[in-house]
């Protein structure tokens, strides 16, 4: 998956929401753990990836820092705000039962 | 928002940042492919195929924090402003004629708010009224007091209803005897009105019974000027007319009531002197309060039906006595709401021209933009963009013209203000609110929303019209010429127009002030002094002493330097129509009506003194005394009413309402000039100032030198006779007359029309050059071949002339008809003219003939001399 339209729209906040709210994390350090954590099924793109996390910065979900990164160079950390979490929430609620609506479609034999 | 601004503000930074994010993503991508076993190339040119284009990344970034709405917006305004200032001359032309036509619009809608659209200053006051009684010479015309009492006790539409007269006092003050204005009212006038006063109290009702104890009000500038504004002057007294008065209250500062302005000093109406007795005495003028639910015409209805019983009732003194009832602000405005009506018609059109001549001028720039726009275009701006970069520089036109436009108009409305008569402006008390107030700012608003828009959407027009492609394609003058020769040409029109309606508009009224101010009055203005004059009824309280103080008062006036001639008048020429009187013509049939003339009781020196021309029997002489029979002059208007055929020599009248012994008529006097100089001169009775004597009346003086510098010489002459006596008001006849508010009304309006009419004649003039300008510079090619081909300069002239000469037809046939149109619309302000003067109509018409002529003759002659090679090269 590299192009956003190929995401049902909204899906890639709420795996950015759910990433970061486990640590603070570098926009490499969370496309990498999407990626990891599905299973080496969804690859964001940087295309897709910063527009996105520079969004939910804009809205007040997510804040940066810059700090040092695990190779040793600056790199800008995203963390969860309070507002996200929140967010988060709401975001997950609403894609399960979207994903149980789109299931039960789809199961129905 | 807060990192929205910051991306606003901190614009390097959030790019550095945005970099170097970017920038560890790849390389930790590029990291990523080494260990995958790329060689160095490989791994960075995958990575960098993976980012698909720092750039586009970055800018997709920049526009999700909304840093890109902000930058544009800067960029179209820099841009713009660039445009602009690459193009001085259409800027500061833009520019000024926005703020020209803004100016006289805002302006003129200040005045038109303060006077016309702001409520006048009292509880409710569309429910108020005033209330009249009506003759056949004056519509509305005072009530008498009796007739007030009986339509307040009858009538069943009012809240209440009550009486006011102006007045005038002579008040004692340590420096000796003052005149001071005020009115007479009736008790419950102020509660009528609505309005309490700051201090003190209100006259109680029945205070303005003959028996109860004098006691005065005092407006809230008396208060400050005559009493330093303590609160200690409550319960003082003053000296009105030799009367102890209690001052009782003082008006609230905003107070004010036009009627009777200038007033200091308010006393109620007391029921004494003989014309408070006789019904036939009318002095008062009502003014009511309507019940809920009752409209003007109902009450109206009801106040005739009253007059009528009292016609019944009383058929020697209410015969012929009517009612009329109008609102209050039909009394206080209604005078001049034509005339500013018509000055807010004349800025509009000028401010129609200005617009239309800017937005003409914005379709010739779009028109030489063309290519710009395509290139523009061919880099990838958007329509959108192009139209949001019109719009931006629409706006900035405006902004910077409203600006001007409102500033200056602020000048002009303290600059109009101050060109008012002191006298008058003190009776428009309704000008006291001008400014700008959130009315005149909105009208200013909605004027430059309107302008914007045009503004934006004129160059607009030709990027939907043109196909953008040929723009670049070179020298092309394709489709746009097309659209330009369709509208812009068609503006022009519209503009000549216009311009030829303000010219006749102004014309008309030109010539109005004209024969207004070329009157022939009966009488010699020049060099003549006029002098209000009051004594004190107590102090000359027989005809005798009053006889003897008019010949003192003459004898000491004579004897200054520099003075020809001095009479005496009960009230100056060209100063009002009214104290009339009603009479019969002895040895005719008479059924009781009543003929009513305007009385003038005046000196036997009066008409030589003030170059009247008599033609028919001889003036008053000084024997003529309160013992010998009456006798009377008469005007010739009067000699034309009522003895058309009969020589008036001849005949005697008497009065209807009082008894004397008859009066024999001694003369006849060309028609002197004694009310409004618009107004048609009623007939007129003289009679010997010492056969109906006054203590209150005027001195006209006739000066061999210019006569200001004797006016204060006057008043120290008068005062060393008495100084209880009072002179006020000293002023040239001729100021007098020009300063009446009759011909400052004209006036104002013509010198106001006339100056927009000027401009909008400049405007147009330009805006016709711009046309023809423009369509020769687009001809050139055209022209180029012509004279290769042999054609001559006449032909060349006669090419570009006759395309300007079909515009100007057109805009003039156009425009006689408009102002044909408009001037029968405003025939009521006119005097001595018709609205189809054919003179005016036809010097206008060829003034903007001439004007556009020499306007087309400049491009003409560019086009004429233009060289073919040249012309056929430079395409």
């Amino acid at each position: 998956l590299s192009k956003p339209t190929d995401l049902v729209q909204g899906t890639l906040d709420l795996l950015i929401l759910k990433v970061v709210a486990l640590e603070p994390m570098h926009g490499w350090a969370i496309a990498q753990r999407i990626h990891q954590m599905s299973g080496e099924v969804l690859q964001v793109g940087q295309s897709a990836l910063y527009p996105c996390l520079h969004k939910l910065e804009q809205n007040g979900w997510i804040d940066s820092e810059w700090a040092v990164s695990e190779n040793n160079r600056r790199a800008k950390y995203y963390t969860l705000t309070r507002a996200g979490s929140m967010a988060l929430e709401q975001e997950s609620a609403q894609w399960e039962r979207l994903s149980a609506a789109i299931s039960l479609v789809v199961k129905t034999v | 928002m807060r990192l929205r601004l910051r991306s606003a503000f901190l614009r390097s930074r959030v790019e550095a940042e945005l970099d170097e994010e970017l920038k560890y993503h790849l390389d930790r991508q590029i990291e990523a492919n080494l260990a995958a076993g790329m060689s160095e190339s490989e791994a960075r040119y995958a990575a960098l195929r993976a980012a698909g284009g720092l750039e586009q990344r970055k800018e997709e970034c920049r526009d999700m924090r909304g840093m890109n709405l902000v930058d544009n917006l800067v960029q179209d305004i820099r841009f713009g402003i660039r445009q602009l200032r690459k193009n001085p001359g259409f800027t500061a032309t833009s520019i000024l004629t926005l703020s020209l036509g803004m100016c006289a619009c805002v302006a003129i809608f200040a005045f038109v708010d303060a006077t016309l659209i702001s409520p006048l200053p009292y509880r409710d006051s569309n429910r108020l009224v005033g209330v009249y009684e009506t003759v056949e010479m004056f519509p509305l015309s005072n009530l008498s007091y009796l007739d007030y009492l009986d339509w307040k006790k009858s009538n069943t539409v009012f809240k209440s209803l009550d009486a006011y007269q102006r007045s005038g006092f002579i008040l004692n003050t340590p420096d000796g005897a003052q005149p001071a204005r005020g009115a007479e009212v009736s008790a419950g006038f102020f509660r009528t009105l609505g309005v309490a006063p700051v201090l003190g109290r209100d006259f109680h009702s029945g205070e303005d019974q003959p028996a109860s104890p004098r006691t005065v009000i005092l407006s809230y500038s008396a208060w400050q000027k005559r009493f330093g504004g303590r609160p200690e002057a409550m319960g003082q007294t003053v000296t009105l007319d030799g009367e102890a008065t209690t001052i009782v209250g003082v008006l609230p500062r905003e107070f004010h009531f036009s009627p009777v302005e200038p007033s200091e000093f308010f006393i109620p109406i007391h029921a004494i002197g003989s014309c408070k007795q006789r019904r036939s005495c009318h002095n008062l003028y009502g003014v009511a309060r309507l019940k809920d639910g009752v409209t003007v015409q109902s009450a109206l209805l009801e106040m005739k039906g009253i007059a009528k019983q009292l016609e019944q009732q009383y058929p020697d003194s209410n015969r012929g006595q009517g009612a009329a009832v109008v609102t209050l602000s039909e009394v206080i405005v209604g005078e001049v709401r034509p005339i500013l009506l018509l000055l807010l018609s004349g800025a509009g059109l000028l401010l129609l021209i200005a617009v239309v001549n800017i937005a003409s001028l914005l379709l010739v720039r779009s028109e030489s933009r063309a290519r710009e726009m395509a290139v523009r275009t061919a880099l990838g701006a958007g329509t959108v963009r192009l139209m949001r970069q019109f719009v931006t520089e629409g706006l900035l036109l405006v902004i910077a013209g409203g600006t001007l436009g409102v500033v200056w108009a602020t000048w002009s409305m303290q600059l109009l203000l101050k060109l008012i008569p002191t006298d008058l402006l003190a009776g428009l008390t309704f000008l006291h609110g001008l400014g700008l107030n959130y009315r005149v700012v909105g009208f200013a608003c909605l004027i430059l929303v309107l302008a914007g828009a045009l503004f934006s959407i004129t160059p607009m027009l030709r990027l939907s019209a043109a196909n953008l492609q040929a723009g670049l394609a070179e020298g092309s003058r394709g489709s746009a010429g097309m659209l330009w020769r369709r509208l812009g040409t068609k503006l022009v029109v519209a503009e000549l127009a216009v311009a030829m309606v303000l010219l006749v508009g102004a014309g008309l009224l030109g010539r109005s002030m004209y024969s207004l101010l070329h009157l022939d009055l009966g009488f010699q203005p020049d060099h003549l002094i006029g002098v209000e004059v009051a004594a004190s009824g107590n102090t000359y309280s027989n005809d005798e002493l009053a006889i003897a103080l008019h010949r003192r008062i003459i004898s000491q006036i004579e004897s200054l330097p520099g003075v020809q001639a001095v009479g005496i008048t009960a009230s100056l020429p060209v100063s009002g129509n009214g104290n009339t009187m009603w009479f019969r013509v002895l040895g005719r049939p008479w059924n009781g009506e009543h003929n009513e003339a305007p009385q003038r009781e005046v000196s036997a020196s009066y008409f030589t003194t003030i170059g009247a021309r008599l033609l028919k029997g001889r003036y008053f002489t000084e024997t003529e005394g309160p013992a010998k029979p009456r006798v009377g002059i008469i005007n010739a208007a009067f000699a034309r009413r009522y003895f058309p055929s009969e020589d008036p020599l001849t005949q005697r009248l008497t009065y209807i309402s009082r008894t004397v012994s008859p009066i024999q008529i001694v003369g006849v006097v060309d028609d002197i000039k004694e009310g409004p100089l618009d107004v048609a001169t009623p007939p007129v009775l003289y009679v010997p100032s010492t056969q109906d004597v006054n203590t209150y009346f005027s001195l006209v003086v006739r000066s061999t030198q210019s006569g200001q510098s004797l006016i204060p010489l006057m008043a120290s002459a008068i005062r060393k006779i008495d100084s209880g006596i009072v002179a006020r008001n000293g002023e040239l006849m001729v100021d007098r007359i020009n300063d009446s508010p009759s011909a400052y009304l004209h006036r104002s309006s013509a010198w106001l029309v006339g100056g927009f009419a000027a401009l909008a004649l400049v405007l147009s003039v330009v805006g016709l050059y711009g046309v023809i300008a423009y369509s020769v510079s687009q001809r050139t090619r055209e022209i180029g071949v012509r004279m290769a081909l042999g054609a001559q300069p006449t032909a060349v002239y006669k090419l570009i002339l006759a395309d300007a000469g079909w515009l100007t037809a057109g805009g003039i046939v156009i425009g006689l008809a408009c102002s044909v149109g408009a001037a029968v619309l405003m025939r009521g302000l006119l005097f001595g003219v018709r609205p189809w003067d054919l003179p005016t109509l036809a010097a206008v018409a060829v003034l903007l003939g001439l004007c556009a002529l020499l306007a087309s003759y400049l491009p003409a002659r560019r086009a004429a001399s233009v060289n073919p090679v040249d012309a056929l090269r430079s395409e």
